[in-house]
């Protein structure tokens, strides 16, 4: 196997010297001077050196005329045996339903709403000016690929309102088919640069091809970045997503083919101090249904215009070279002996290469994601519930700050404000989920008192889940050094071997719901350690690993800021044990788990109001699934799902410390 | 010839008291010339200057050769066979290297590690059958030396080698044995040198028109050993295509075919295990070889087109068409340029007019952007008729693709040009340039994307790795077939500032190798592997391949006398 020398080197050094750039607030312009005149000034993008300028029609039918598009079409038509003609007509229509048609006056027109719309919603857009800079010197290199984090529809009406001050081309987005759903609005994205893919395709190789050769034929000529999210869609708990791999193989692929020098991928990281989809998210995780996009429900959605949605961060990351993470990594013969434009299957080495390379990008984001003081309090708060003393908040939160920064957490906290002062900002702005009552603060959950059990679970259900969308930002910082305190704790030896052995249980069960780069358990180990070493909380030696005396604090609360996840998956797996004997789809899973939970909540047996969140339940799902303990079988209709009693019940005694991790040990340890 | 550098002595380029540059000699056409543009071109395009000079050694320094490893039986044995050799340490020196330019730079400024320590020079088959019998006997190591012109480091003796290194010199087995006008072949000794052939074929009114870049040079037993292709192959055909018979000695025996006919199903061709077999396995001494009447007619030629990318769809059609004259080159935009630079001081006011008048015509009337430009060279060949006729047909696709017939002479300097190039990297050397060319086969499909590829991989291998000056990277499609195209790259750098030019160079070299087999390009197209490509071989030809051509040599050759450790 081909070592990930590369990938985990560059993992490692980061640790060790992180610098980031200043923030810049765009706001601030724009609440100097006029917005139509900023609307209308000129605008003279910096373009790819390499560019054959282009109308978005043109590309249509250079796509159309492709000899990639026209092979697939000759072959389709001998299979069906109908005539080409009808298949190219078919096509078209992708290539119109799919298309952007990208327009200046759109663009101006956005440019002057969003201007307001922004100035209204939140108060200041912050940005890594050098991050614009270092971006503009690669537009014009080579084709560039905009990858930012997924939180909120805003993210992409952001990214290209910020490409437009700073005079750089707009991006083309790939968005859901969905918004097409909306009047106007859909026609009007558009016409900003948004391109539209089904939802799925995989089956339609009409569809695939045409959409592929699409999104390639922009890439190559370097007509636009292309801009999509790997999470490939927004994140409801505002934890970063397990990454899709399609349109990333697809951008990648001309430069496997040679047909460009290189290519820019450009990890984007934006984070909201207040998600403006806050509570939506939380009631779409608790199984009442996300509104379908439409106009009438944006226009309803405009009540959230008085509403105060804090400090955006945007940053913009170093751009990655494509030919650097693949040079010595791949094997291009296959390329070289069939034609370029016959569809081909990508060798596993490929598909290998691609997932590395979607991870990397999500851990670079995941490393630039500035945190808000709030998001430590929202991870405090959630351990100290029911209520929590102001002043010991405060206290914790600093120290929390502490720790998450000696993690290589990005905290984005003012020189000058005093902790009190940034706790309290944090609670004004999040009033709808905490408070400060007597010198306490506790979660806001009004009208809680009143109304039938269920209720009560439900309010407080959400409340939770809103609160735990911002601790979920700290996640991804401590999950590794978490792991190794989880596993201190399951293990209940300081055996090295056996910690690592828990540890890796631990990893590979939450591989869908936290990010590791793939295959490096020991990696993620030793990092795990070395953070615990350097804040003095564990001590190692050749053999053992132990909590210090100081350090049993670190550790506890490490441990319990994934306490929520490991009842959950227990609670979730139990059901899976208990409940179904039979053979399952997704749609009964998700409803039957959560009344299962809903009643133990009811009971009061349990706290872990965690577990209802449908995110949650689906990738405990997927992680049994990897793990061989549920079978995944293709239906004509989606997915059905089999339990294997024997495999879920050995890792339900593992999880609950009953049998000791079965596993090779690791040789290297 | 020069000891330390390209060619003739007495051609050269120089900076004359005026500080124009100029060709000397009168063996080309150049020759005498000056060369008003082409200083100004050096500067910009190396940022070299007149000023930063550095010298060669004016002659080697005898006392840096290895001695000679020669055991006394195995001259005793030589001196019986009455075959002429010598242990002089200028002969030596001369026959331990071809022409790479690290081989070059070592002339200028060091000395090899390991050279030939005997060189002898046969004079027929039965020579080299004799000196291969005595090799074998006193376990010596034989390298054959043809022209001197190999670019792959195939001449360079084998660092470890213990034994006795004996050059065997074909250069005396010059002799054309007959020639055959009803089967239109001659039977050639393999020591010929190319212009040599040429000259004397046309005597009786016959030629091969195999015309290699280096044909000054290079020798028919070594186009055979290295698969050369020739420049007017479209018509002629490259060395596989020509070749009707082969006699080789090796320590197995001689190896021949039992008749001289055009296509035999006797099994795998043995000419094949031949042909690119680098002098690993044996001395080609006899070759019998297609020849044709000299062509009546010769008409040179140029196309202007807008941009690469429609010249090389414009070859691509000349291709489909199957109407590709003797030769038809085209050079990029940066080769355009250094063609230009290296345009003669015009006699005439009028012919200086007239060059006006045709910058015009083509920048400003047809709005060619002269950075971007480039240009195709054509050689017709054969009945007058027919080539007026083909020449018709070749421009006619050339305007379908925005090309302009840009005249005969514009044609013609082209290809002198690429005779006198070859001189250019003494002169680089001189002024802290160093340079090189290597070659690829390419799909059409990915002919343009190889091209920008490469071209760009040295520019940034070059920033890199230091390199101060931007570096000289330019291309050219010298050779079209149905189904691809050879592709010549030429490189040069400024290496002021740089302590250790010869191994920048390589691993940028190697860099571009890697980047053109990345984009689906061949090792080699005609230059062959030596020792400086042979880490890829594995990769182009499969582990299988290279082990079908190890069980050929180890029978062929068990003891490895033939230990040149080219290829393989």
């Amino acid at each position: 196997m081909v070592p990930h020398s590369l990938f985990v080197c560059s993992q490692q050094k980061e640790l060790t010297s992180k610098k980031r750039d200043e923030f810049e607030d765009i706001l601030e312009e724009r609440r100097l001077s006029s917005d139509l005149r900023y609307a209308m000034k000129c605008y003279t993008p910096v373009i790819y050196k390499g560019l054959s300028p282009c109308k978005p029609n043109a590309i249509k039918s250079v796509v159309l005329q492709s000899e990639q598009v026209q092979y697939v079409i000759k072959q389709l038509a001998k299979e069906m045996g109908e005539s080409p003609d009808i298949i190219q007509e078919e096509a078209m229509e992708i290539l119109d339903e799919m298309g952007h048609s990208m327009q200046l006056g759109t663009v101006r027109f956005f440019a002057f709403t969003l201007s307001k719309i922004f100035k209204q919603l939140f108060q200041r857009v912050c940005v890594n000016e050098e991050g614009m800079q270092r971006l503009q010197r690669a537009i014009q290199e080579h084709p560039v690929v905009l990858l930012p984090s997924h939180r909120s529809y805003v993210d992409f009406l952001m990214l290209s309102y910020l490409l437009y001050t700073y005079d750089l081309a707009l991006p083309v987005i790939a968005a859901g088919i969905d918004f097409l759903g909306m009047k106007i609005v859909g026609e009007l994205l558009r016409r900003a640069g948004a391109f539209f893919m089904r939802r799925s395709f995989g089956g339609n190789r009409l569809y695939w091809a045409v959409f592929a050769e699409y999104v390639k034929t922009m890439l190559r000529n370097g007509y636009a970045p292309i801009e999509f999210f790997l999470e490939g869609t927004r994140s409801r708990t505002a934890k970063t997503l397990t990454p899709k791999f399609g349109l990333l193989s697809i951008v990648m692929e001309p430069f496997f083919k040679r047909e460009v020098f290189d290519t820019y991928l450009v990890p984007i990281s934006i984070s909201y101090e207040r998600i403006l989809e806050e509570s939506l998210y939380a009631y779409e995780l608790l199984g009442v249904p996300k509104p379908k996009e439409s106009t009438s429900g944006l226009l309803k959605a405009r009540r959230i215009l008085s509403d105060n949605f804090g400090t955006i961060h945007i940053y913009v990351g170093q751009p990655v070279s494509l030919r650097t993470l693949a040079s010595g990594r791949i094997n291009l013969c296959p390329y070289n002996l069939v034609p370029r434009h016959l569809p081909q299957k990508p060798t596993e080495d490929i598909q290998e290469f691609v997932s590395d390379v979607a991870y990397k990008m999500e851990l670079l984001q995941i490393e630039n994601m500035v945190l808000s003081p709030w998001v430590l309090v929202a991870a405090v708060l959630l351990q100290n519930l029911p209520a929590i003393d102001f002043e010991l908040l405060i206290e914790k939160t600093v120290w929390l700050k502490g720790l998450t920064q000696a993690f290589g957490g990005f905290i984005e906290w003012p020189d000058n404000l005093c902790a009190k002062k940034a706790v309290m900002s944090g609670l004004t702005l999040h009033s709808n989920i905490a408070r400060l009552v007597d010198g306490h603060v506790v979660l806001n959950d009004k009208g809680i008192e009143d109304g039938a059990v269920g209720e009560i679970v439900f309010k407080r259900a959400l409340v939770i889940l809103m609160c735990s969308t911002y601790r979920n930002q700290l996640l991804n910082v401590f999950v590794r050094p978490s792991l190794v305190a989880l596993a201190l704790q399951m293990t209940r030896s300081f055996r090295k071997e056996e910690v690592y052995s828990s540890f890796s249980f631990l990893r590979d069960i939450f591989s869908d719901e936290f990010i590791f780069f793939p295959g490096i358990s020991l990696k993620d180990f030793e990092e795990g350690c070395f953070l615990l070493t350097k804040c003095d909380a564990i001590q190692t030696t050749q053999q053992e690993i132990y909590p210090t005396d100081k350090g049993s604090v670190v550790v506890s609360f490490l441990s319990a800021m994934f306490r929520s996840f490991v009842e959950g998956y227990q609670l979730i797996f139990r059901y899976l044990s208990k409940e179904t004997k039979e053979a399952f789809t997704e749609k009964q899973f998700i409803p039957g788990v959560r009344s299962f939970v809903f009643q133990l909540l009811e009971k009061g047996t349990t706290q872990c109001y965690e577990a209802l969140s449908s995110d949650m339940q689906k990738n405990a799902l997927a992680a049994l699934v990897q793990l061989g303990a549920v079978k995944k079988k293709k239906m004509s209709n989606g997915f059905s799902y089999s339990v294997n009693q024997e495999a879920i019940h050995k890792i339900l005694d593992v999880f609950d410390a009953r049998t000791p991790v079965q596993k090779p040990m690791a040789a290297r340890l | 010839m020069k000891w330390n550098g390209w060619g003739y002595n007495d051609s050269k380029f120089i900076f004359n008291k005026k500080g124009q540059a100029e060709f000397t000699g009168k063996r080309y056409r150049l020759g005498g010339m000056v060369l008003p543009t082409f200083k100004e071109w050096i500067e910009k395009t190396f940022g070299a200057s007149l000023e930063h000079k550095t010298t060669s050694r004016a002659s080697l320094n005898v006392n840096d050769v290895p001695p000679p490893i020669v055991n006394e039986e195995f001259l005793q044995d030589l001196r019986a066979t009455k075959i002429s050799y010598s242990q002089d340490a200028e002969d030596r020196v001369f026959r331990a290297h071809g022409h790479c330019l690290h081989e070059i730079f070592v002339l200028r400024e060091g000395m090899f590690k390991r050279i030939p320590d005997i060189v002898v020079w046969p004079v027929c088959h039965e020579d080299v059958v004799k000196i291969v019998e005595l090799a074998c006997k006193h376990n010596l190591c034989i390298i054959p030396f043809g022209g001197g012109t190999s670019v792959s480091s195939a001449l360079e003796c084998p660092e470890e080698e213990k034994r006795t290194i004996v050059s065997l010199d074909t250069s005396q087995m010059n002799r054309i044995l007959w020639i055959d006008e009803k089967n239109l072949t001659a039977c050639v000794e393999a020591g010929i040198i190319g212009q040599d052939l040429e000259k004397q074929l046309s005597e009786s009114g016959f030629c091969t028109g195999h015309e290699p870049d280096s044909m000054e040079f290079s020798s028919l037993g070594g186009w055979v050993a290295t698969r050369a292709s020739g420049m007017k192959k479209n018509i002629y055909g490259n060395i596989e295509d020509l070749v009707i018979h082969i006699k080789m000695v090796t320590p197995r025996g001689i190896v021949e075919k039992n008749c001289q006919v055009p296509r035999m199903s006797t099994g795998p061709d043995i000419h094949h295990f031949i042909m690119g077999s680098e002098g690993t396995l044996g001395v080609v001494t006899e070759v019998t070889i297609k020849i044709r009447p000299l062509p009546e007619y010769q008409k040179y030629g140029s196309v202007v087109f807008p941009n690469f990318e429609r010249g090389v769809a414009c070859l691509r059609e000349v291709a489909k068409q199957r109407c590709a004259p003797a030769s038809i080159r085209l050079v990029d935009n940066a080769q355009f340029q250094f063609g230009h630079a290296l345009k003669p001081q015009v006699a005439s006011i009028f012919t200086s007019f007239l060059d006006g008048l045709k910058k015009f015509y083509i920048t400003k009337f047809k709005g060619f952007d002269p950075n971007i430009l480039c240009v195709a060279t054509l050689l017709f060949e054969g009945d007058r008729e027919k080539v007026l006729q083909h020449e018709k047909q070749v421009y006619d696709i050339a305007t379908k693709f925005g090309g302009l017939a840009a005249g005969e002479d514009n044609g013609q300097r082209g290809y002198m040009l690429t005779f006198v190039i070859a001189y250019l990297r003494d002169l680089g050397l001189d002024y802290y340039v160093i340079g090189e060319s290597f070659e690829t086969s390419v799909p059409w499909d990915r002919v343009l994307d190889l091209c920008r590829n490469v071209k760009e991989r040295i520019v940034r291998e070059c920033k890199e790795k230091g390199v101060q000056f931007a570096p000289f990277s330019t291309c050219r499609v010298t050779q079209t077939y149905d189904a691809g195209a050879c592709v010549y790259f030429y490189f040069a750098f400024n290496y002021r500032g740089i302590s250790d030019p010869i191994h920048v160079y390589e691993e940028i070299e190697r860099a571009a190798r890697e980047e053109i087999l990345a984009n689906g390009g061949s090792l080699s197209h005609h230059h062959g592997v030596g020792k400086l490509r042979k880490r890829w071989m594995k990769e182009s030809i499969s582990d299988v391949g290279l082990g079908m051509l190890r069980s050929v040599k180890e029978y062929v050759d068990p003891n490895n006398i033939f230990g040149n450790k080219n290829l393989l």
